[in-house]
């Protein structure tokens, strides 16, 4: 056992160094990223041109085929390259929803002229994509929604409402699945397409979130019109297309990002003076400290065990499923408790250490339960794949979409 | 990043999990559990012919070889079958404390039989309801004797030899040293004690002038000791994690196959759900015990830190598999006749042998904060 490169993946993180102290700037500590300054106006211009120099470096998707500006080489490669990205002050996070997930869809079912009008300028950065799935009525249930469309000559006239999408705001283009036929049962009725974020219609309002943020919008469809050309897969069979968007999720084996973790914690344990001494002598929290250790360094090694089913070449098992059902309550928990260690003041937003940081973490870690697959989604997931438990019982099945919840 | 075990390791691994399949089912768990011998005898003899006791000791002792990384498959195997045999205390323990600590003579004597599956050996540590600490450590040795009692020790009864920690007379943590014992003395008293796993017997074992010799220099015990328990911790993390698969899978099973409200219960999420836990647990353990895996197989310097996580993590996931696969059988799972009750028992045993989750913890934070003064 070692956590050792094979000789070409050697190679290739040291041709990655190479070409990344070339063309960005080490970060000077881990805490540091381009994401905390949220409020720079030219962020996204910047995180544009950075894209635009990995792609045609060829590092923006390294698993893509040739064809499509990639090198068609192992996923491991292209976790490599994120591990070493990670020690750049670099703009991210604004096409990996794009990349990793619409344009795959795009290239399951889009046509041979719309890739080729589509594929390069999302790799390069020109253009932003976003993902239109989540409604108010159609979270976990995501085939529940209602967004219509219906035909009129060469088009599809869309209305209705998406919510928690990602990058709409700056997005040029989107999937978008909808309901096509309310008269067949939930699944059936769907059909995906992609569309224009600047069609007549389409309004992007930013969804203020209770840590104040605002990455995520709803999106509104009044009589949007969009051509038939541009639907992906058959009318009626959405909800396959949707799961291929889905199984494209980016490659969620990267290592942690940074964040306040346990060295955070001990060092605040460290200078709490609690009544019989510092914190970091109480048995209650060096057991809670030590609790969480075990999960850090279990979801790191847990990763470790995924990487190297990829450097072998082989699909990793499920264990990887594991990872947001732990890192998410660990965030709110860890967040909750290092507060209670700064006594009262521990509600202050900019309370030393850490600016606020642990703060920060416990509003943030409410959300992260929920994004992406809420716990008891995950748990569900797990029961059912891993666990080969049976699906849940679905009382909507067999029924059409527009009779469900009526008597 | 190879943060996995070889072909020829996972082949070996199925090669004891078939063996244990066949010869140790559940039922032979049971004869132990009810009956009065002290171990499967003839489980622990086809496992004797396997080589298992022999894995991890040098050739030049006769034995394999074969690295930690070995002996770690095959404790994942044994804590599978929970099998009622002396692997913790003999192949584990008393092997790795002789190899730790043993002079040359006493390796050639004692992990010779070890390796030939002559000799079982056991670690005599506890004295009663107390946590072992080195002030607290009543039995004596002075001029080759051994005086004392101690209890409980696993496979007291069938273990040919012990080694035991006695106090020599020094001050502080350099009051205590470890002793090796011949059971077969006259000097030795056996007295078998109930525990809460009759399928891993205890005895008390009292010591009258019997003859010892020290196992490592004077004053050195709770040293060695500790540096033991590390080892161990990683070896035992590994068959909790095969006692906490096998639990979560029983559990599954019957959540299957029974019905209630008119559906399997494994169609509820209450069920669902709380399995789900039981999986993250047994990962994060898996996890962590590779690691542990790695460190003792490297001689790496996170050693300290990657044992006091492994077995924090892997009694976790055994405790939680065992007490939430006895809840979803329900009340047939609390009966005598329910294999359930294996895992329980052997879960908590394994939990406290080493010493608790409480004291582990403890110890990884101190080790956590040596490593970042370093």
């Amino acid at each position: 056992m070692d956590f050792n490169d094979t000789p070409e993946e050697a190679a290739f993180r040291k041709e990655v160094r190479t070409w990344l102290e070339a063309n960005a700037t080490r970060k000077s500590d881990d805490t540091q990223s381009f994401r905390a300054r949220n409020d720079d106006p030219n962020l996204l211009t910047k995180a544009k041109e950075w894209q635009d120099k990995k792609a045609k470096a060829g590092y923006a998707r390294i698993t893509w085929p040739k064809e499509f500006g990639g090198r068609g080489a192992s996923p491991i490669l292209q976790v490599i390259y994120q591990q070493e990205e990670a020690n750049y002050l670099v703009p991210l996070g604004f096409f990996d929803i794009g990349l990793g997930m619409c344009i795959p869809t795009m290239m399951a079912y889009a046509s041979p002229e719309h890739l080729k009008r589509y594929v390069k300028p999302a790799l390069h950065g020109q253009e932003v994509w976003c993902q239109l799935f989540s409604e108010p009525a159609a979270g976990s249930d995501v085939a529940g929604i209602r967004t219509k469309a219906e035909r009129d000559g060469d088009d599809w006239v869309i209305n209705g409402q998406k919510v928690w999408t990602s990058g709409a705001h700056y997005s040029d283009f989107g999937i978008v699945i909808t309901r096509t036929d309310p008269n067949v049962p939930k699944h059936s009725g769907l059909t995906m397409f992609f569309l224009d974020m600047k069609s007549p219609g389409v309004e992007v309002r930013p969804i203020k979130q209770m840590s104040g943020g605002a990455n995520f919008n709803e999106v509104f469809f009044t009589n949007v019109r969009i051509p038939d050309s541009q639907r992906l897969g058959k009318v009626g069979e959405g909800w396959k297309a949707a799961l291929t968007t889905l199984m494209n999720e980016r490659l969620a084996v990267g290592l942690p990002s940074g964040g306040l973790d346990i060295d955070e914690l001990m060092e605040l344990a460290r200078d709490t003076d609690l009544e019989d001494g510092p914190a970091i002598r109480n048995q209650s929290v060096r057991s809670k400290i030590a609790e969480w250790y075990v999960q850090q360094q279990g979801l790191k090694l847990t990763r470790y065990r995924t990487l190297t089913a990829l450097s072998k070449g082989q699909t990793p098992g499920p264990e990887s499923s594991i990872i947001k059902i732990v890192a998410a309550p660990k965030m709110q928990d860890m967040g909750a408790f290092a507060m209670e260690l700064m006594g009262p003041a521990g509600i202050m937003k900019e309370e030393i250490p850490h600016a606020g940081g642990f703060q920060a973490q416990w509003i943030g870690g409410a959300g992260f339960r929920i994004a992406g697959g809420t716990d008891e989604i995950l748990r569900n997931i797990v029961a059912e794949r891993v666990l080969g438990m049976p699906a849940d019982i679905r009382v909507d099945k067999d029924i059409p979409f527009n009779q469900l919840g009526k008597k | 990043m190879n943060f996995d075990f070889s072909d020829d390791q996972k082949l070996l691994k199925e090669q004891v999990r078939k063996f244990l399949a066949d010869k140790c089912p559940t039922k032979v768990v049971r004869r132990v559990l009810d009956g009065n011998e002290t171990h499967a005898e003839d489980v622990w003899k086809g496992l004797v012919d396997l080589g298992v006791p022999a894995t991890g000791i040098p050739e030049a002792y006769g034995g394999l070889g074969l690295s930690p990384l070995e002996v770690c498959v095959i404790a994942e195997e044994i804590g599978r079958a929970a099998a009622p045999v002396p692997f913790d205390s003999s192949v584990v323990l008393a092997t790795e404390a002789l190899k730790l600590a043993g002079s040359e003579a006493q390796k050639k004597k004692w992990l010779t039989a070890l390796a030939e599956g002559k000799a079982i050996g056991t670690l005599a540590i506890a004295e009663g309801a107390q946590p072992p600490k080195p002030r607290s450590i009543r039995t004596t040795f002075g001029n080759g004797r051994l005086n004392g009692k101690k209890v409980p020790v696993a496979d007291g009864e069938a273990a040919t030899f012990a080694i035991a920690l006695a106090n020599t007379g020094g001050s502080g943590d350099r009051a205590v040293s470890l002793v090796i014992v011949d059971l077969s003395q006259a000097a030795v008293a056996k007295k078998r004690v109930e525990t809460i796993d009759p399928a891993r017997k205890h005895a008390e074992l009292t010591f009258t002038d019997a003859n010892a010799e020290l196992l490592g220099a004077e004053g050195e015990g709770w040293r060695l000791l500790e540096q033991l328990y590390d080892a161990a911790a990683v070896y035992f993390a590994f068959a909790q994690v095969g006692g906490a698969e096998a639990a979560m899978w029983m559990a599954r099973d019957y959540a299957l196959q029974r019905q209630a409200f008119g559906r399997a219960i494994a169609s509820y999420q209450a069920i669902k759900h709380k399995l789900a836990d039981c999986y993250v647990k047994l990962e994060l353990a898996r996890s962590n015990a590779y690691y542990g895996a790695m460190m003792l197989t490297e001689g790496g310097a996170d050693l300290p830190l990657a044992a006091a996580a492994a077995r924090i993590a892997a009694t976790d996931a055994y405790d939680f598999a065992a007490k939430e696969n006895i809840q979803t059988h329900g009340g047939i799972g609390f009966t005598w006749e329910a294999d359930t009750q294996f895992h329980y028992r052997r879960s908590r045993v394994l939990a406290l042998s080493l010493g608790g989750p409480m004291a582990w913890k403890d110890k990884l934070v101190s080790r956590l904060e040596q490593k970042n003064a370093a």
